[in-house]
């Protein structure tokens, strides 16, 4: 397997440094890992800081800038960030109005902002935390770890991420981060596994001609494997699968996310399909964002999110936007 | 009695094992995982052994209690906070003692042990590392080698079970057939503790 790489030891700080030369507008400390936006503490605003394993870019350290997160602290590859970074991050972006930690259901990245909250609240910054788990693909039971987080995070972000902009309070934008969890809903396809640095070889075994239904972003296998299908057909089932969870009455943000190696041409064609389904179903879109937003290294293949939103949640996606990954209104 | 040398050298066996293992682990994490979990402890005892040759603990307690401070601060995802709070709390529970008998340290890991269950919600038979401490400290009463052979059959005890923590439990039936990572790294703990204690 062929990759730009030096070593799989360096790839996260390589990674860092060169995110640091193409972006003066942040603060990037390779060697804590810490992205910070760089006119940080911003005065009277609630500060967000989200993290977790590095190869979902630009998720989490493209999401820091106006608008959006104040820092991300990018962990080793698929693995969740250690808590010291958290709560270097938290330290360099509260400006005394409290932070909201955006943590992805994973056990690790759960278990590591649990112990950073505890650790910074040691130092008197006010902590809240709120949990993505918007992966239908996951059946919700006791047994398990809940559901995923997947491509919900990235509204979550940019909805949270407006609300303290405007000066809202912890408390509010907490709130506003919950209700875009509960609207969410996410079902990712897999065409291709991905390669991680350090294993050097795929993650697991896909043939040519089958496709992986229901796969989270860290290149574990999906929950069923069928013969590949076409876009149309595997837009009606991802959409299926979501809205059997969602009842959206009211309309929805549509996020068509692509997992690293499938072109926008696929990624808008299928948005076609997806818009189609929709339409049949009768469910109502406001805005549909196309892209690589929430990858999974050089994975082939796609998830689909909807967020339902009512007027307010519209206004805050709508609000500008100035980061690497993400950029409007400004 | 046991002294801080001994964990020490019982922390620097963990560290070469896990160098040794690190292909297998991450192996076994390949087709459930992320393929990580080799590396991820691979680094992590690395520190370990690194903090405590920079500055070695006094007593039994201290060293562990580096140590699982060293591991939530290197390793990352949840082997880093589970293998910490183990070793954390182990060294907790055996006080400022500067030696320590075989059967406190297996009340202490005991203690270790039901504070990984709390932290990651677990029980033995969810295909964890529980399912290989949780046998492994109970034989310790016998020898550690009898904990290492255990947990080593604990680990293996995996292989049928559904896993229902962690990230393999997102694949439902498809975890099943594969052995836990997490408990085949916590078997090598104690096949580290019975080579030091021969």
């Amino acid at each position: 397997m062929k990759m730009l790489i030096n070593v799989a030891e360096t790839v996260v700080a390589d990674a860092l440094r060169g995110m640091a030369a193409a972006h003066p507008e942040l603060v990037v400390d390779a060697e804590n890992r810490v992205i910070v936006r760089r006119d940080a503490p911003v005065e009277g605003k609630v500060a967000l800081v989200s993290g977790g394993g590095s190869g979902h870019e630009p998720l989490h350290g493209g999401f820091v800038g106006p608008g959006m997160l104040d820092a991300a602290c990018p962990g080793e590859v698929f693995t969740s960030p250690v808590p010291d970074q958290v709560v270097r991050a938290a330290a360099a972006v509260d400006s005394g109005n409290g932070v909201l930690f955006i943590v992805k259901n994973y056990t690790g990245d759960v278990l590591n902002f649990q112990m950073a909250a505890e650790l910074a609240e040691d130092e008197g910054v006010q902590v809240a935390s709120v949990l993505v788990n918007d992966d239908v693909a996951v059946t919700d039971s006791t047994f398990t770890a809940g559901r995923r987080g997947t491509g919900a995070t990235l509204f979550v972000e940019k909805i949270a991420g407006a609300a303290a902009d405007e000066g809202m309070p912890l408390e509010r934008v907490e709130a506003l981060a919950r209700q875009v969890v509960a609207s969410s809903r996410s079902f990712g396809v897999a065409l291709s596994a991905c390669t991680t640095p350090a294993k050097g070889s795929p993650t697991f075994d896909l043939p040519d001609g089958e496709l992986e239904l229901g796969v989270g972003i860290h290149g574990e296998p999906g929950r069923e494997r069928r013969a590949m299908m076409t876009s149309r057909e595997i837009a009606d089932f991802t959409v299926d699968a979501i809205l059997e969870d969602l009842d959206p009455r009211l309309p929805v943000l549509v996020l068509v996310n692509g997992m690293g190696s499938t072109p926008l041409l696929e990624l808008y064609g299928f948005n076609a399909e997806v818009r189609r389904v929709l339409d049949e179903r009768g469910v109502a879109v406001a805005r549909t964002l196309v892209g690589n937003y929430v990858t999974s290294l050089d994975m082939a293949g796609c998830s689909v999110t909807l967020c339902q939103v009512d007027g307010e949640l519209l206004r805050l996606w709508d609000a500008p936007v100035q980061t690497p990954g993400l950029r409007w209104g400004r | 009695m046991l002294d801080a040398a001994f964990f020490v050298r019982w922390m620097t066996a963990a560290a070469a094992v896990l160098d040794r293992e690190a292909d297998r682990l991450t192996e076994l994490d390949s087709p459930i995982g992320d393929a990580d979990h080799g590396r991820n402890m691979q680094r992590g005892f690395a520190a370990v052994v690194t903090a405590l040759e920079a500055e070695p603990p006094a007593t039994p307690g201290a060293v562990l209690i580096a140590a699982g401070r060293q591991l939530i601060s290197s390793v990352g995802g949840a082997s880093g906070p589970l293998y910490g709070t183990l070793l954390r709390r182990a060294g907790k529970a055996l006080g400022e003692a500067p030696q320590v008998a075989a059967e406190e340290l297996r009340s202490g890991l005991a203690a270790g042990v039901d504070a990984v269950g709390q932290l990651g919600g677990s029980a033995p038979g969810d295909a964890t590392m529980l399912d290989a401490l949780v046998p492994g400290v109970t034989e310790m009463s016998t020898s550690f080698a009898a904990a290492a052979e255990a947990a080593e059959q604990g680990a293996q005890a995996t292989v049928p079970m559904q896993a229902r923590k962690g990230r393999a439990s997102y694949l439902g039936e498809r975890s099943i057939g594969h052995q836990d990572p997490g408990a085949t790294s916590s078997a090598l703990l104690f096949a580290a503790l019975a080579e030091v204690a021969q």
